[in-house]
């Protein structure tokens, strides 16, 4: 077993060295740009980008069409949001999101609030979940679109897409899917579903990064207006050359995805659920989010009177993420954490596992052995541990705020 | 976040952890912090008849800066009288130990905990050297307002 562990694939997986085999040669040799057309390196390469694109709808059950190519999702939720927003400015000016949404979502919605339109952020419960009539009633006449994430990327818990999709088809709202946690984790099928916008990743499902799609309904027919202007690549609506090796890649572990989906989240879910078992029997230990309602591969634990940071320098034979991995960099507790409405104590004192195709089952045994011995170990050096053992309850305590 | 090695050192093998009695007329008792900050420390100092600190202990809630804060402090109280104590600053601990600047705020903690420690003793001793005033405490802790 090889030291550190890495158990942090909602950050990022690596490349399935499947998927790597078949984007080199995209590199090499068949380096051609897919938009020339006077000569064979170029049909090349338009072939394999159409192939990747048939992939890629193929895993979510839509029209190769539908499929715009982009830098990854942060930039298709940009082009869902402002491109929709903007298109359709004239029909309303009120937007709908949820206070649990990523950072791409959060702060594309701050954009368009400086650009006049309103912006409604849903509360959700304490289990992480929206609650589906009050999203109803958040939606007015003049709301022209919303923006829920089908998996959450701190707590894995996935939101009642169909239904909330039925009510803005109902209500003439057009719906917007952050699914970049969600490929290869829960089968989405567009072709069920009524979605409008559903943006993807790569990298979180072993494709390489720098690369993602937006899905645009065709019908009924959406429209957005470019953000990205140039040579008019994928039908206007994001210019700049295609990177075939990306792209090849995409579509690769999107293929294997879809392939091995099943098998493979049976097998991460056993691993999940003995990481649970084990480290559940730690004293004052949460499990953050709804635990069914949630991907086979994530874990987002609470160890109380334990401090977050010190604690992930404590196991820093295992990767793993404090908070979500934009944010822990700085000094503010989980916001989605806080959005369950979590004490500032459990807030602060969570961690993400996420499990993923190259995790073992001794790997997970190492993991909670460590948990166990390091969280007792800051708890004998924590205050708050000793207030508590001493039935003093945290909350009545008068803390000045520093 | 990249930790110096002092940080490292006192993280790993933190000085003086551990409690005293608190109703202890020879020991003084600063709690600082709060836990929606994400740091809480508790900084307890046993002074002699001399009025000289021997002994130091220490239980911290937070980063690693804060738990090597801490621990640094137990260290460089012992030996020292109150006044001596008081005139340890947040500088020297933030440049002992390297701290970045996103960790400054662990060092101003450590500095109000050996304060607050000294008014605790000093409330159990009224009339020796300089008064101090009321206590702020919620069962029987004494929880200071940090910088």
């Amino acid at each position: 077993m090889q030291l550190p562990i890495y158990l942090d694939y909602a950050a990022t997986s690596p490349v399935d060295p499947r998927v790597l085999d078949k984007m080199l040669p995209y590199l090499r040799e068949r380096f051609g740009n897919p938009a020339s057309r006077s000569h064979s390196f170029g049909w090349e390469a338009e072939r394999a980008v159409e192939q990747a694109r048939s992939e890629v709808a193929a895993l979510v059950n839509a029209d190769p069409r539908e499929i715009v190519w982009t830098s990854g999702a942060t930039e298709s939720i940009n082009l869902a949001l402002k491109g929709a927003a903007h298109f359709y400015r004239d029909k309303g000016r009120h937007l709908v999101t949820v206070k649990t949404e990523h950072k791409a979502t959060l702060d594309t919605m701050r954009e368009l609030e400086r650009e006049g339109f309103e912006v409604t952020y849903l509360d959700v419960a304490a289990d992480g979940l929206l609650d589906v009539a009050r999203f109803a009633e958040s939606l007015r006449p003049d709301t022209i679109l919303a923006s829920v994430m089908f998996v959450n990327n701190e707590i894995g818990v996935i939101q009642d897409i169909v239904r909330l999709g039925e009510i803005c088809r109902e209500r003439g709202v057009l719906f917007h899917v952050d699914a970049a946690q969600a490929t290869g984790k829960v089968v989405v099928d567009l072709g069920a579903l009524k979605v409008d916008l559903m943006s993807f990743s790569a990298h979180k499902t072993y494709g390489p990064k720098g690369v993602g799609a937006l899905y645009v309904r065709r019908k009924p027919r959406v429209r957005l207006e470019a953000q990205m202007h140039g040579g008019g690549h994928e039908r206007g609506l994001r210019s700049g050359t295609l990177p075939t090796h990306q792209i090849v890649g995409m579509g690769a572990a999107f293929q294997i995805a879809q392939s091995e989906m099943a098998t493979e989240n049976e097998r991460i879910r056993r691993l999940r659920d003995r990481l649970w078992r084990g480290l559940s029997r730690i004293e004052e230990v949460y499990l953050n989010g709804d635990p069914m309602q949630r991907v086979a591969h994530n874990l987002n634990v609470s160890f109380n009177f334990v401090e977050g940071e010190s604690l992930i320098m404590a196991v820093k034979d295992i990767a793993v993420s404090s908070g979500s991995a934009c944010t822990s960099a700085s000094l503010e507790p989980s916001y989605v954490l806080r959005a369950l409405g979590r004490s500032d104590e459990l807030a602060h004192s969570s961690i993400r596992f996420s499990v993923g195709r190259f995790t073992t089952e001794e790997e997970i045994d190492f993991t909670i052995r460590l948990l166990t011995e390091k969280v007792t170990k800051l708890r004998s050096m924590s205050p708050l541990w000793e207030m508590h053992l001493e039935g003093i309850d945290l909350n009545t305590v008068q803390w000045a705020a520093h | 976040m990249a930790y110096s090695q002092k940080v490292v050192d006192h993280y790993e093998n933190p000085r003086n952890v551990g409690s005293f009695d608190r109703e202890d007329q020879a020991v003084g008792t600063g709690m600082v912090g709060a836990p929606a900050c994400g740091d809480v420390m508790k900084l307890q100092i046993r002074v002699n008849e001399e009025g000289i600190i021997e002994d130091a202990r220490f239980k911290t809630y937070g980063c690693g800066s804060a738990i090597a804060s801490s621990s640094l402090v137990t260290e460089w109280v012992k030996g020292k009288t109150l006044e001596q104590a008081m005139q340890i600053r947040n500088s020297q601990i933030a440049d002992e130990l390297a701290l970045p600047p996103v960790k400054i705020h662990c060092s101003i903690l450590a500095e109000d905990a050996i304060k607050a420690a000294i008014e605790d003793y000093r409330n159990k001793h009224p009339g020796h050297g300089q008064t101090a005033s009321e206590p702020q405490g919620t069962q029987g802790s004494a929880v200071r307002a940090a910088a």
